[in-house]
């Protein structure tokens, strides 16, 4: 009970800053609507007991990334607003379409995980030697999802020399 | 009820008490200390050799007038100095001052995590300080504070991987029961990371050799040249939770926490003698008047010189370490 009161809070607070980011006409205000509603995100994950995965989102992308947005925004300082767009109808349909289509991914996950016999979940981890959520995320990190984690740490560091190569272009 | 609530939230009401208060005095300690280092007497006049001077300071910022700019951003204007001061006073949730479970509020498996993932929210209350204020040199300092934050935080998060490399695990009293387990501090096994996380926690805390964010004469006092009163007083004491927090971080990783020195050695096991939380103390005590001492000692560093420090040293340093503390882990 306490729980799910909890839980319908936070989903409540959660969207009402996800709304609040994008109707704030102040951009730096709407920058820190998006670390509040990181934060609940991260809340959400404690909720859930990925103690790791919340304390990771709260470092990786409060505490690192966008504060990178908020320097960009406070650089730039976009005190005009925004322009309007050439054609407001094709990005409106283009944006319906895409709601749309999360609608209906949405609709189908939950179709699915009703239609789906209960198996046990819990596979993965009764497999796996260690105990505690760090450990069974690494381990499985490296068994596992090991090629795509590969994959993933090679694409990062081509992003990383690419973003370098771009910014000595000038100089 | 009384296990889970009441306990907990007495914990939690002395620590906070505490903490403000050695804030207080650690403020009269940074005076005094800088004065006999410069060959002066430092505050005299309030108590004897001035030690009430530091119930005088926040008296004197809670009477000041509290003013708030005309241009600024009212809302981010009162909010900058909350969102500083908060992520410096959570982290203390998760320091074992003590070995007992009387000593520390609560001990989670992620707990070094935790503590870096919330300081690294207090960059907010500087940038939207500088940002709010909607004055030239706080907004120069800001950006200058939140470049040289990310930056250092990079070199300090990846050096203390090297520390859970050897420790195995992430948890503050975990990573202590570890050391006592190897009967060795970690300052000793891992010296190269213990000098470079006592580095970066300066830079973190804004500290000399790093106070660039507050550089007077280039910037007219930094971030907070618009604040006054007690919310100016918040920045302080955020500053100096600050240096407290990362005086125990230290202290948990490099110094054994409560540990008595040499815990592998019997003949001095007399040392046990002394309780535990007084060996923490005293080695956070050492810590912070390190960070004095550099303050009274060291000029501070060009922007470039620092950007350059954090760059191109500590993180190459950072990365050569984790690899090293990798093979010997694989090795021994």
């Amino acid at each position: 009970m306490a729980e799910a009161l909890a839980f319908y809070t936070l989903s409540v607070l959660i969207l009402g800053l996800a709304v609040a980011v994008i109707t704030t006409p102040n951009t730096v205000h709407s920058v820190v609507f998006l670390v509040l509603n990181f934060l609940c995100v991260a809340v959400l994950y404690v909720f859930l007991q990925a103690e790791f995965l919340a304390v990771i989102q709260v470092l990786v992308y409060a505490g690192g990334i966008v504060v990178l947005y908020l320097f960009v925004v406070m650089l730039v300082n976009l005190g005009r607003s925004p322009e309007e767009h050439q054609d407001p109808r094709r990005l409106g349909l283009i944006g319906l379409g895409l709601s749309g289509a999360v609608l209906l991914e949405l609709a189908g996950i939950i179709a699915y995980s009703y239609t789906r016999e209960q198996s046990p979940p819990v596979t993965a981890a009764q497999a796996s030697p260690v105990q505690g959520n760090i450990e069974e995320l690494g381990w499985l990190l490296y068994t596992d999802y090991l090629i795509p984690f590969e994959v993933a740490s090679v694409l990062l560091l081509v992003a990383m020399v690419g973003a370098i190569v771009l910014a000595r272009r000038e100089s | 009820m009384i296990e889970t609530i009441v306990i907990p939230l007495l914990k939690i009401a002395v620590l906070l008490n505490a903490v403000l208060v050695s804030v207080t005095f650690m403020t009269l300690l940074e005076r005094k200390v800088i004065a006999w280092a410069q060959s002066r007497l430092g505050p005299m006049r309030v108590g004897p050799y001035g030690v009430l001077q530091a119930i005088a300071d926040p008296i004197k910022l809670i009477l000041k007038e509290d003013i708030t700019p005309v241009k600024a951003d009212r809302m981010m204007f009162t909010l900058a100095p909350i969102i500083s001061l908060v992520p410096a006073l959570v982290v203390f949730a998760v320091v074992p001052f003590g070995g007992d479970e009387l000593f520390y509020i609560t001990d989670i498996n992620v707990g070094l995590l935790f503590i870096i993932s919330v300081t690294s929210i207090g960059v907010y209350g500087i940038i939207l300080a500088g940002w709010a204020s909607n004055s030239k040199y706080p907004l120069l300092a800001s950006l200058r504070a939140s470049a040289q934050l990310i930056s250092y935080e990079i070199a300090v998060t990846m050096t203390l991987v090297s520390v859970i490399l050897t420790a195995g695990t992430l948890s503050m009293v975990g990573i202590v029961q570890a050391q006592q387990d190897s009967g060795l501090w970690y300052g000793f096994v891992q010296p190269v990371a213990f000098v470079l996380v006592l580095i970066g926690g300066l830079a973190e805390t804004n500290r000399a050799p790093f106070d660039m964010p507050e550089a007077e004469q280039e910037l007219t006092g930094g971030f907070h040249t618009e604040y006054s009163g007690m919310r100016f007083a918040l920045f302080f004491l955020a500053e100096y939770a600050n240096m407290i927090v990362i005086s125990a971080v230290v202290t948990v990783l490099f110094w054994g926490g409560w540990l008595r020195p040499f815990p592998s050695i019997d003949a001095l096991a007399f040392l046990d003698l002394i309780p535990s939380w007084i060996w923490f103390f005293g080695k956070m005590f050492v810590f912070l008047y390190l960070f004095i001492w550099i303050r009274a000692t060291l000029p501070r560093y060009r922007y470039d010189q620092l950007m350059r420090l954090g760059w191109k040293v500590l993180i190459p340093i950072a990365i050569g370490n984790i690899v090293v503390t990798g093979i010997a882990k694989v090795v021994l």
